[in-house]
């Protein structure tokens, strides 16, 4: 039997194999293997698992188990199907997936690329007239349907979770790393809109232009200076380069 | 590409000690990290490893280069560990003669392989071409075994081939060698013997617990006096040889491990002494 053929035939055991029969050998690789799954996926969606509880989050495992295989050299990979795998399992409690979904993006945020952040001080040289932000690389955006951050919240914070609540209308999440801990708060429509459009390459010059046109002039560069404002504030920003023309 | 000398004393980095390491001199000559852990793009597993750098030298020790896989070695990994590697300037990189992944399927552990020909061309072949990426020579550690297929040849001296071929060196985890011995019904001494003294550049020490009708390779209790016995019996010939307890579960407080870390010590003091 050549290497190729001993290693493919070991990993289907490990994965299917009936250890009941099997040496004690097999059965160590296979509990190892098993083991180091479960425990990446308990470590990874701590709050899920207090959600739906123990014996359940144990049922998700093993339905994970079957349906992905680990195929990259790092176990951070394997937590990006979990959601999914959720979503499968449990279709008509929506914010079972959306809660797994925020902790993965927090997870990822924490050890997303670095950037160093776009200061107040640098903000006020900047030639305003060109500039098109640069969000940090650590940035995501979640969409939800239901109170999954406020029960997220309340999980992280020992208190009672709130009851599950559906949203009349879907909202974003805006998932991001600060001073190297990861952060995320709920955006309002128009602002969701304005960082989609940032992030595509409208210039700020530009998107104050549309904002006005849509909430007239004073309440559309109100509205731009404050989100500018707090963008800086929560560093969201990475520094700004390039320029661009208005998109039509 | 040739292999830094070392003799210091260490212990693996975990991150219950992460505070103590930062904020006090702690008296190790060095740290040992999981790679992987480390090989992410940014924040603060990234920054925390420069700032443990800056006041401990560093051995980066992977689970998932994978030298023994038919298939090769993920150049994707190896330019991510080549990253860390040059950030770091570590004193060793090291890996274990094991496979982990096979045709899209990554096992996540450390899987064994047969003594045989065709697995020596394969992982010395993949031992050159992980070198040749990383742009230095690194570490291939003996694994603990709950299975052994046929072969041609001894794990020693399969490993002796690779670090003859390939300019490598042996990180002899003295525990594995311990743990494998009693699964397999093998020598222990005869094993370490066997191994030339030039090969070996680091020690792991650590402890096992008790299976069915095998040992575990655990890394969660202490040093056991049986596998003390075997780093006493290697160490004369050896010289100083960079030596670290390894504890990955069960993790006790710092100075438990440092108290450890001084019976290693004072085992090679001894040694010295006797080869002198």
């Amino acid at each position: 039997m050549t290497l190729l053929t001993l290693q493919r035939q070991f990993g289907a055991w490990l994965r299917d194999g009936d250890a009941t029969a099997a040496p004690q050998g097999m059965r160590v690789y296979q509990n190892n293997y098993r083991a180091a799954l479960t425990a990446c996926l308990e470590d990874g969606f701590a709050r899920t698992c207090a959600w739906i509880g123990g014996d359940a989050f144990e049922q998700a495992i093993i339905h994970h188990v079957r349906r992905v295989l680990p195929s990259s050299w790092t176990l951070d990979a394997y937590l990006r199907d979990f959601p999914e795998s959720l979503a499968l399992l449990y279709p008509d409690d929506p914010e079972v997936a959306e809660l797994a979904l925020l902790e993965l993006a927090l997870a990822e945020a924490f050890v997303a690329p670095d950037a160093e952040p776009l200061s107040c001080a640098e903000a006020q040289q900047l030639d305003w007239d060109a500039t098109v932000l640069r969000f940090s690389p650590t940035m995501d955006l979640l969409p939800v349907t239901t109170n999954a951050c406020a029960i997220w919240s309340a999980l992280a914070s020992g208190c009672m979770p709130p009851s599950v609540e559906r949203l009349d209308l879907a909202q974003t999440v805006l998932v991001w790393r600060r001073d190297q801990v990861s952060h995320f708060r709920l955006l309002d429509a128009r602002e969701e809109r304005a960082i989609r459009l940032a992030k595509s390459g409208l210039s700020f010059a530009c998107l104050c232009d549309r904002l006005v046109g849509s909430e007239g002039e004073a309440e559309g560069i109100a509205l731009a200076g404050q989100w500018l404002g707090r963008w800086l504030t929560d560093r969201l920003l990475a520094r700004a380069t390039g320029e661009l023309e208005c998109a039509p | 590409m040739s292999l830094a000398s070392f003799g210091g004393f260490g212990l693996g980095l975990r991150k219950p000690h992460y505070s103590e390491f930062l904020e006090h001199r702690v008296a190790v000559d060095f740290l040992e990290v999981i790679s992987e852990n480390f090989m992410v793009d940014g924040g603060r597993p990234r920054q925390l490893l420069r700032e443990i750098r800056a006041g401990y030298p560093i051995a980066l020790h992977g689970v998932s280069m994978s030298v023994g896989s038919a298939e090769g070695v993920g150049r994707a990994y190896l330019a991510r560990l080549r990253a860390l590697v040059d950030e770091i300037d570590p004193l060793f990189v090291s890996d274990h003669l094991c496979w982990t992944r096979v045709s899209g399927f990554n096992s996540h552990d450390l899987l064994p392989l047969p003594h045989t020909h065709e697995a020596l061309e394969i992982v010395t072949s993949n031992v050159s071409r992980a070198q040749d990426a990383l742009g230095r020579t690194i570490l291939v550690e003996n694994p603990s075994t709950y299975i052994a297929f046929d072969g041609d040849m001894t794990e020693w001296e399969f490993l002796k081939v690779v670090c003859a071929k390939t300019g490598c060196g042996l990180l002899l985890d003295v525990n594995n060698v311990y743990v494998s011995a009693f699964n397999h019904g093998f020598d222990a001494r005869a094993w370490l013997d066997a191994i030339p003294a030039e090969y070996i550049r680091q020690i792991h020490l650590a402890g096992h617990s008790e299976g069915e009708a095998l040992l575990i390779d655990t890394h969660d209790r202490p040093v056991p006096p049986s596998v003390w016995d075997l780093y006493a019996h290697v160490l004369p010939r050896l010289g100083p040889v960079a030596t670290m307890i390894e504890r990955d579960d069960a993790i006790p407080p710092l100075h438990e491990l440092l108290a450890e870390l001084g019976v290693a010590r004072t085992i090679a003091e001894s040694a010295q002494r006797l080869a002198a």
